[in-house]
């Protein structure tokens, strides 16, 4: 083996990839609440579809997401290959009285199994979103005219707000939100001490801000479904055989 | 005896023991009862009066794994009551006491469990791997000749203080055996921490810290999931920041060390 290929395979080389890709995921998600919560505007889903359009066809983004997709791939398998790894680590034979939650936090101990509930719901949320709105898959988008473009774009808006109107779908969402604001709480923490980015004066500022992001972007990502299924003000467009004419002609300005 | 209060009540317990015969025979918890337990003794001395109790009866003692029962040699590792050296924090089992009990209760022990921690016998584990570790890098290779001067060697305070903090881990193991992933991060980074900041530890400073890691990994101990039980049961207080030491230390030396197998 050589030198590389030792270092990303010790213990420490494994949980460094979990840290960058952790972290670099944590960027991400900034980047997709902001545009989700376009949909909170009384716009018809016009900003949102505009930003979708933005970001399925810039090519700076484009690339980005083929680096999104390897670091979510290498997050998920390196993740899963620890956990079992760490299992085996600790034996068959485990404690017959073991009071851990007495020296540390639940989120901390119980990160694969929320990895692993986030990786559920995220099958089922690229299915119903990234797939539809990338390879025209289960019938693709409509498409509709949204101001500031000369072009119609994909209607993933109406997706969304159909997506949101199914109780069960707006359900899962929600809950799985609060094992993404777990599974934050302790990871971004954790990226930075597994970096060595460990400082008296600057980690007191790390732990809080971890715990501020968690709850920040958990709560946020799941009241946008919350409102969009309560509120009778975000419907899907009406499907019908014209909807390029009809949104040229109903598509309010972008705000 | 200084210190002892003659107030105190003896205590009559129940003690649900881990026995277990050898390393390839299955072990299981049996339970037993002490009584006329002195609140004064140590823990350690309350598993006295119950082995004299097993020789008195003809049977087998627990063994348990005991030496200085000062708290510095970091050998008596039990698992009390689901935590590593007991309930109290910053204390090994030899310094827990049985005041820290209450008359009719029933306390649990288990030797530490890990894969790279073989139980020998009863709650005696094998922490031989611990050895091994330190025996990759956890030293410095010069000629420590006669006393040195003073002085010789400026090191500023706070330096000393940190890597003394770090020399105090005594390799007892209570991190290993609180750990989710059973992971000896926190034991192995206390040495390289320690010798990472000290002016004698430069020579070897990227062999060892590569040596060490390698040689924890190859002992089976599990990746550090940066839980913090560790730090949180270690009787004498190491700290997380010697992880992320030792994974800046790490990364520094892949990086730049000459080995570049």
């Amino acid at each position: 083996m050589s030198w590389i290929t030792k270092t990303f395979s010790s213990s420490i080389g494994r949980k460094i990839i979990m840290a960058l890709t952790g972290l670099f995921l944590c960027s991400f998600l900034v980047v997709h609440l902001l545009i989700n919560l376009q949909m909170l505007r009384h716009d018809g889903g016009a900003s949102f579809n505009f930003w979708a359009e933005f970001m399925g066809t810039n090519p700076v983004i484009r690339a980005m997401e083929v680096v999104l997709m390897l670091g979510l791939l290498i997050h998920i398998y390196q993740g899963l290959a620890l956990a079992v790894k760490n299992k085996k680590a600790r034996g068959t034979q485990g404690y017959v009285v073991n009071h851990s939650e007495q020296n540390s936090q639940w989120a901390s101990r119980n990160m694969a199994l929320l990895g692993t509930l986030l990786l559920i719901f995220l099958i089922v949320h690229l299915m119903n979103f990234w797939i539809r709105s990338r390879f025209d898959a289960m019938g693709g988008l409509a498409e509709v005219k949204v101001p500031n473009l000369d072009h119609p774009v994909g209607d993933l808006y109406s997706v969304a707000a159909a997506s949101f109107k199914i109780p069960w779908y707006v359900a899962l969402y929600a809950l799985s939100q609060i094992a993404l604001g777990y599974h934050l709480w302790h990871g971004f923490r954790s990226g930075f001490q597994t970096l060595g980015l460990n400082h008296r004066k600057y980690t007191p500022a790390v732990y809080a801000t971890g715990y501020a992001f968690s709850v920040i972007i958990s709560v946020l990502f799941a009241v946008i479904p919350l409102i969009m299924f309560f509120s009778s003000a975000y419907q899907p467009r009406p499907a019908t055989g014209n909807t390029v004419e009809r949104s040229l002609t109903e598509e309010p300005a972008l705000r | 005896m200084a210190g002892s209060n003659p107030n105190a009540k003896p205590m009559n317990l129940t003690l649900k023991v881990w026995r277990q015969r050898n390393r390839n025979t299955e072990g299981r918890i049996v339970d037993y009862k002490v009584k006329d337990i002195s609140p004064d003794m140590s823990f350690l001395e309350m598993l006295d009066v119950l082995n004299e109790d097993l020789l008195r009866q003809g049977e087998e003692p627990v063994a348990f794994d005991h030496d200085c029962r000062e708290g510095i040699c970091g050998s008596c590792n039990l698992f009390i009551n689901g935590r590593a050296h007991g309930p109290e924090k910053g204390t090994t089992t030899c310094q827990l006491h049985m005041r820290k009990f209450n008359d009719g209760d029933t306390i649990t022990i288990e030797p530490w469990r890990a894969t790279a921690f073989p139980v020998n016998k009863d709650l005696s584990v094998d922490r031989s791997a611990f050895d091994r570790i330190i025996q990759a890098g956890g030293y410095i290779s010069v000629n420590t000749g006669g006393t040195p001067d003073a002085n010789e060697i400026p090191i500023p305070k706070d330096i000393a203080d940190r890597a003394f903090e770090a020399a105090t881990c005594i390799a007892c193991g209570a991190c290993v055996a609180s750990c989710k992933n059973a992971s000896a991060m926190l034991f192995v980074s206390a040495k390289v921490s320690q010798l990472a900041l000290l002016p004698q530890g430069h020579v070897e400073r990227k062999t060892r810290v590569e040596n060490m890691v390698a040689q924890m990994d190859k002992e089976g101990f599990g990746a550090c999931t940066n839980i913090g039980s560790c730090a949180a049961e270690c009787p004498v207080g190491i700290s997380l920041e010697n992880i992320a030491i030792m994974n800046r230390e790490f990364i520094n030396a892949k990086a730049t060390s000459n080995n570049l197998a």
